[in-house]
């Protein structure tokens, strides 16, 4: 079974799931493995591999930092997928790759999704690929390969294309919480109460991940009351900018964000 | 007005919004609802009456159309064969963008909208956009890449004298590629109240279509225009600019169905096609996805987008439409290019010849009249894009 449908089947976690976002090759160009790493040890459940793009619309202004930043210090997809091809000797969560659907297309969709089932890839991410060409053109492809393609909702999105993307999407549904790029500073708000309680009144058959917005203890918190889990983005690529030890500092941002208590740190 | 379009409608949008493979709305799901409302009432609006009687009063009475098609004499005898000029340079505001401006305003009134946003490169499209927003009194946000808020100096004066907050794009190679990804993020922060005014023919469908209608009165006028001075039905060659290629667009649109009219598209070759300085995309760029649609555009290996050149900001764009990456790909499209100094050397011939200051945009468009092998017996009708005011400073460089 693929690792992302079996962790939403078999979690007993009531405290809801992390996702952290990272971008590939940042702050360094071989880091990728080194905080992947770190964020297994720190206790993210699944974790979301960025693929830095030129022109990335849909981030605010810190993921774009990251992404210009991993692209000047070399990262290509080719580079990624070498940086990840071991990756599974040691990591068990799931791995997403998120990004845009230009590099992938160059790539060639076939090769690509291959690759990923190859490395121990999970599902991926692009929201600019839109749910109509992923359906007619890519979704046999992603299949053949037990790629999961995740799709993004947001408040504005209907309800009936809500039921349509959770009739192609798998694994789960990544739900924007406000109407804003990534890195947006909202919280929770009671407006997003009102979404949240929405999409839990229409029983999706996909779990859903609540992202953007999200950067502590408290705003997991919040959102998981809603939601399987939540995703952090812009938070965590703040915390790898000022760090001077990657490792110790994933590990405790990932600790405070879930409330993990020292003695448990120490068991 | 837009009855005699395109019969056999080959080369126009079809119901799902591509031009063969190209086109779609490759855009993320935050766009998506904002996308989607202007689709489904993009052709209605239009189509209205209504629309249509405020649209044409507006292009007559305030733009200042019909534009004059002007046979320019000296030119012609310069290269041997009849040569028109569409003198959009002559509409308020000194470009064509106007034209699509005014459509798209009347269009963000009827949808509600109380904000426009737009990017722009040369700063024409952000100064056609501020005018309309003063007009109609709606707040206006354009945003520039800082690079061209530097080389553009006198268009952020007048976008800012119209009331427009003009805002810099800090990221990437800070030119109009950034510009229209900052103006996208704005709009998906603002989905509600905001009208994302495009100023050519890219982004997701329907924008490339929408803009090429408001822009398709330029190939309106010059057939009757033409008919009216010379008795003949069609050009044998249309020649126009591409940056993302609405003036292109609007040039060739009712010459797409007769084949017999050659459609010629002239790119920024910047320093030369292959001299690592250039904006020349069908010469340089392979299919993929910019701004929403499926296009030919500049790109590495890896799929990320290159920064482009070209002297005229207006070319410096790494894409081009939809509709151009299919005229292109079915060859039914010639595409040409022009260097810098190419560029510059036809606006000087230009003056000199018939006291008209081009833009540089349109430059390039004037660059290769002496490589279309156009006959004395022929007609070329050029669609003169823009007047050089803006380009003053960058002309007086090579006054000595
Ligand atoms: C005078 C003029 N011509 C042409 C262009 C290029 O745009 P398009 O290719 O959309 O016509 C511009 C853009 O700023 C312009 O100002």
């Amino acid at each position: 079974m693929n690792r992302i449908t079996k962790l939403f089947k078999e979690s007993t976690n009531q405290e809801g799931l992390l996702n952290v976002y990272f971008t590939a090759g940042f702050p360094k160009l071989d880091d990728t493995l080194k905080v992947l790493t770190a964020l297994q040890e720190g206790g993210a459940d699944l974790v979301e591999i960025g693929m830095p793009y030129s022109d990335p619309v849909a981030d605010g202004e810190t993921i774009q930092k990251s992404n210009d930043q991993a692209l000047e210090n070399g990262m290509t997809v080719r580079i990624l997928f070498d940086q990840l091809k071991d990756m599974r000797q040691t990591i068990n969560v799931p791995v997403l790759l998120m990004g845009y659907v230009n590099p992938v297309l160059q790539y060639g969709i076939e090769d690509f999704c291959k690759k990923c089932a190859e490395v121990g890839v999970d599902g991926l991410i692009l929201p600019d690929l839109p749910l109509d060409v992923y359906e007619s053109e890519y979704k046999h492809i992603f299949d053949a390969h037990g790629i999961l393609n995740i799709f993004l909702i947001t408040p504005q999105t209907s309800e009936k294309r809500i039921r349509q993307i959770d009739e192609v999407g798998e694994g789960f549904i990544y739900t924007v919480s406000s109407a804003s790029v990534t890195g947006s500073k909202s919280g929770v708000s009671g407006d997003m109460e009102a979404y949240f309680n929405r999409l839990n009144a229409m029983n999706l058959q996909n779990p859903r991940l609540i992202g953007f917005g999200i950067k502590d203890h408290a705003t997991f918190k919040k959102a998981s009351e809603y939601a399987a889990g939540a995703i952090i983005g812009s938070a965590f690529i703040r915390v790898l900018e000022q760090s001077n030890n990657l490792s110790e500092d994933i590990k405790n941002f990932v600790y405070q964000v879930k409330n993990v208590s020292q003695e448990e740190i120490n068991a | 007005m837009m009855a005699s379009v395109a019969e056999k409608n080959l080369y126009q949008v079809n119901s799902r919004g591509y031009y063969g493979t190209f086109g779609g709305a490759f855009i993320p799901e935050m766009l998506y609802p904002n996308v989607e409302e202007l689709r489904e009432h993009y052709l209605q609006i239009i189509s209205d009456p209504s629309f249509q009687a405020e649209y044409n009063d507006l292009l007559r009475n305030y733009v200042g159309r019909p534009t004059p098609l002007y046979k320019a004499n000296r030119l012609s005898e310069k290269y041997n064969t009849n040569i028109f000029l569409k003198r959009e340079d002559l509409c308020h505001t000194g470009a064509h963008k106007v034209n699509n401006t005014i459509g798209q305003i009347l269009l963000a009134k009827r949808l509600g909208k109380k904000r426009v946003v737009a990017e722009t490169g040369a700063g024409q499209h952000g100064v056609a956009t501020a005018t309309v927003c003063a007009l109609m009194n709606i707040e206006c946000i354009v945003y520039m890449g800082e690079l061209d808020i530097e080389r553009q100096a006198p268009n952020v004066a007048r976008m800012k004298m119209l009331g427009a907050e003009v805002r810099a794009a800090t990221c990437g190679s800070k030119t109009l590629k950034d510009a229209t990804n900052e103006a996208m993020r704005h709009w998906i922060n603002n989905p509600v109240d905001t009208h994302y005014i495009i100023g050519s023919v890219v982004g997701p469908h329907p924008y490339p279509d929408m803009v090429a209608r408001f822009q398709s009165i330029i190939s309106e006028e010059m057939r009757w225009q033409l008919k009216e001075q010379t008795g003949k039905e069609t050009p044998d060659y249309v020649v126009a600019c591409v940056g993302g290629g609405s003036n292109a667009a609007g040039a060739f649109y009712h010459f797409l169905d007769e084949e017999q009219v050659k459609l010629v598209a002239v790119e920024a070759a910047g320093q030369g096609v292959h001299s690592g300085h250039s904006a020349a995309t069908t010469a340089l760029g392979k299919p993929g996805v910019l701004h929403g649609s499926r296009t030919i555009l500049m790109q590495t290996e890896d799929g990320q987008v290159t920064e482009p050149y070209s002297i005229s900001a207006g070319l410096d764009y790494p894409g081009i439409g939809p509709q151009h990456a299919y005229l292109f790909d079915s060859g039914r499209g010639t595409f040409l290019s022009a260097t810098d100094d190419e560029a510059v050397q036809a606006a000087f011939e230009l003056t000199r010849l018939e006291g008209i200051i081009p833009a540089l945009e349109s430059s390039h468009a004037l660059a290769v009249l002496g490589k279309l092998g156009a006959t004395p017996n022929e007609t070329v009708i050029l669609n003169l894009s823009g007047r050089g005011d803006k380009d003053m400073a960058t002309y007086m460089k090579y006054i000595d």
